[in-house]
């Protein structure tokens, strides 16, 4: 679990240095409050000795915040930790037992719940603004606002991708704290699959997926925007490298990994393109999290001596 | 080079060969020698002998009990003082044949000489003599699991040898015994190889040598230089390389089917680098198996070392020659770490699979405290059989035999990568074996209801 708080780093850096104090508040806020919940609720809810010591609530915490905006109020954010911590996880017996990712089941909890706080991103550089930060559209909604305008003039004011992948977005929101920048995610997925903390099979290919099912897309009708902005964008590389790879809820075999990425970035490019959200990303891993057992169930690993001979 | 290694799973313990460079000392004789009757696989061995008899070394102790046994001789001179029970590895009380040690007189049958013989001057062994003198010899696998091995080289009908595959892996941690072996006995290692081949009527035999043994595999190399039937291997390290199956798969790419299919339906016959030494004693120098190497060692063990040990010698003895027990908490277990049983008394004495004695000290000794499964998927990808050990774990746990079954239980060799890979550090071979030997048992008693001819049951996996 230290792995994977290590491989995060870059992203936080990059959103403290992009969004200044609201980042500060939006993560210390969270992973305070997941930590807290989690020890309450074990303590006087199960009963049990709380183990905050393996470091999955520290983790299911800084997911939470890299999933939200960084103007979001405090309290929107402590009920965003209850449910990831109560219903995403202890209910199910905490550690090890949730079927769902934890942070994503607090994160759709509130997009849903308050779906205006959720969707406003502050454009960069208001180091020093929280509640108050100024406002813009991210790059996901100008690709909604294409397609269902069917004009693909206005994807011209998309950002490069050199842009997207540094999070230099110009006049834009830049979305949540930890999507900002791809280039520190895929830094952090560099640390894990050099650690061996995961492999590469699902992030690679969700990224893979998105990138051929969208690139098909665009092909076929320009509205839709170009592979390589798509999975720039949104927040598609932190949900292939930290949120999808989530030990507990992905499949235990190289292969159902790979089905289980196929579906997910397929469901992302159709939630993104033709579902009522800008950003299918968390919506898909969820929806893949329910089959995973199902998953574990049918994919088997090959067995010795079960490819015979030469 | 491209080094051969098997395909699925595997792991890279540390290796702490500590006794790698330490030549082969001769064990003192015990007090008492006891020889429990199962330290095979398959049925137990008959006494032939009574309390009160005397016996020298080399004297037929107890008889094969069936095909898949072996006899038991006296690996000492003196009185057989009891035909009792003593605890083994296992833990178990086994029946057991204890000789009190008078002197060191030798059965006059035995040659003693160092002289090597070659099979090319004794045109009268032929395959039928070699396999009567190797199982009058009383010679198992001496790599751990101590199969009879003239029922290896007797293939079930439908199959056929192509090629013995001696076994110099020697994966396991700390254990050094067969690289000794091949470092000091190389010739008479090579004769045994060439009784093997003649008695399984084959052409062709490997030898497999992890390239952590480099100077074991120039030096069998160069002893095999002129003969194109023997071919040296060397293999990339990995455990559990030294398994029967990850050894045929390294060595010539084929992967036996699912048990009760043996080595044999691929071609393939595995033994292990002692038994062949052993085979060669026993055809050449009339010698029953009598002696084996064992390395004693362990972190805190001052003077570890490997010893020439008379079958019978207690832990105990060799332990104190290696200046005793470290203070504090030790475990100690017969084998190595990886697949080592603890054994409950220092009185268990060295069998025919005994090839170490592993001290683990301190807080090696003690298990770190399970954390809950967080289903990393780490054992799934660790098991050399490709099972799915958390899967196996829990259902075991849950006494879900059926399900069990269904998921291939029988086929985990128990070679411990799934527990020493848990990041949680759960106790999954534990379960495993618990509920393994649960659906073993049901096996059993099926195809006991079905036909009551017994039937002969493969050899059990282990890993030297």
């Amino acid at each position: 679990m230290y792995g994977v708080i290590i491989a995060l780093i870059p992203a936080i850096i990059v959103s403290l240095v992009y969004f200044g104090v609201g980042s500060a508040v939006v993560l210390s806020t969270s992973v305070a409050s997941c930590v807290f919940f989690e020890w309450a609720i074990s303590k006087y809810i199960l009963k049990v000795n709380p183990s905050l010591s393996d470091g999955s609530a520290i983790v299911t915490g800084l997911l939470l915040a890299m999933n939200l905006p960084s103007n979001l109020p405090v309290w929107i954010i402590l009920i965003g930790a209850l449910v990831a911590i109560g219903i995403g996880k202890m209910t199910f017996g905490g550690l090890g037992n949730n079927p769902f990712n934890p942070a994503l089941v607090g994160r759709c909890f509130l997009l849903v719940s308050f779906p205006v706080q959720m969707t406003v991103w502050p454009v960069a550089g208001q180091l020093t603004s929280y509640l108050d930060a100024q406002t813009g559209a991210t790059p996901l909604a100008l690709m909604k606002h294409a397609i269902k305008a069917g004009d693909p003039s206005i994807l011209q004011q998309l950002p490069s991708a050199t842009q997207m992948l540094l999070g230099t977005n110009p006049n834009l929101g830049l979305g949540s704290i930890g999507e900002v920048c791809a280039a520190a995610l895929i830094l952090g997925l560099i640390y894990m699959l050099w650690k061996k903390i995961i492999t590469w099979h699902i992030p690679i290919t969700i990224i893979a997926t998105v990138f051929v099912f969208s690139g098909l897309l665009h092909l076929a009708n320009p509205v839709y925007a170009d592979p390589l902005s798509v999975i720039l964008s949104g927040g598609l590389m932190l949900g292939a490298i930290f949120m999808a790879t989530d030990y507990v809820t992905s499949p235990m075999t190289y292969k159902g990994q790979i089905i289980y990425g196929v579906a997910i970035g397929f469901l992302t490019v159709v939630i993104r393109d033709w579902g009522s959200y800008p950003e299918g990303m968390s919506f898909a891993i969820l929806i893949m999290n329910a089959f995973t057992p199902l998953i574990n169930h049918y994919v088997k690993p090959r067995r010795y001596g079960e490819q015979l001979n030469s | 080079m491209k080094l051969h290694t098997f395909k699925i799973g595997g792991v890279h313990p540390l290796e702490y060969k500590i006794t790698a460079e330490s030549p082969v000392q001769k064990a003192e004789l015990p007090e008492k020698a006891i020889f429990p009757l199962n330290q095979h696989i398959g049925a137990l061995a008959k006494p032939v002998v009574k309390k009160g008899d005397q016996v020298k070394v080399g004297s037929l102790l107890a008889e094969a009990g069936g095909f898949v046994s072996a006899p038991i001789y006296s690996s000492v001179s003196g009185t057989v003082v009891e035909i009792g029970k003593s605890i083994d590895a296992t833990g178990y009380l086994q029946p057991s044949i204890i000789v009190q040690v008078e002197g060191d007189e030798w059965d006059p049958g035995i040659d003693r000489s160092e002289q090597l013989e070659k099979l090319s001057d004794h045109p009268e062994y032929t395959a039928e003599v070699i396999a009567s003198r190797i199982r009058k010899a009383g010679v198992t696998g001496m790599g751990g699991a101590s199969f009879p091995t003239t029922v290896k080289l007797s293939p079930p009908p439908g199959t056929k040898a192509e090629c013995i595959i001696l076994n110099g892996v020697e994966c396991e941690p700390y254990i050094t015994s067969d690289y000794r072996l091949m470092m000091e006995h190389p010739d008479e290692l090579l004769v045994g190889l060439d009784l093997l081949m003649k008695a399984a009527k084959v052409e062709k035999g490997y030898i497999g040598i992890e390239e952590n043994k480099p100077e074991a595999i120039r030096l069998l190399t160069e002893k095999t230089a002129g003969d194109p039937r023997v071919e040296i291997v060397p293999l990339a390290m990995k455990y559990p390389q030294g398994g029967e199956k990850q050894l045929v798969d390294a060595v010539i790419n084929r992967q036996i089917p699912a048990p009760p299919a043996l080595p044999v339906h691929v071609g393939a016959i595995v033994q292990n680098v002692g038994t062949a030494v052993a085979v060669y004693q026993a055809v050449m120098k009339n010698r029953p198996l009598i002696e084996r190497l064992v390395t004693v060692s362990g972190k805190r063990i001052t003077h570890p070392g490997n010893f020439q040990v008379r079958l019978g010698t207690p832990f105990s003895q060799l332990i104190k020659a290696c200046g005793g027990l470290p203070d504090g908490d030790n475990k100690v277990l017969a084998g190595g770490p990886m697949m080592g049983k603890a054994v409950v008394s220092l009185d268990v004495p060295v069998c025919k699979g005994t090839n170490a004695v592993t001290v683990l000290s301190g807080s090696d000794a003690r298990r770190k405290t399970p954390q809950p499964c967080i289903r990393c998927g780490k054992c799934v990808s660790a098991c050399p059989m490709g099972l799915e050990p958390y899967l196996l774990a829990t259902l075991s746990a849950f006494k879900q035999y059926d399900r069990l079954e269904a998921e291939e239980v029988t086929s985990c060799i128990s070679c411990g990568s799934c527990q020493y890979t848990c990041p949680a550090h759960r106790p999954i071979l534990d379960n495993i074996l618990q509920g393994k030997s649960v659906v073993m048992g049901k096996i059993k008693a099926r195809s006991k209801a079905k036909k009551p001819a017994t039937k002969t049951t493969g050899p059990s996996s282990v890993i030297s």
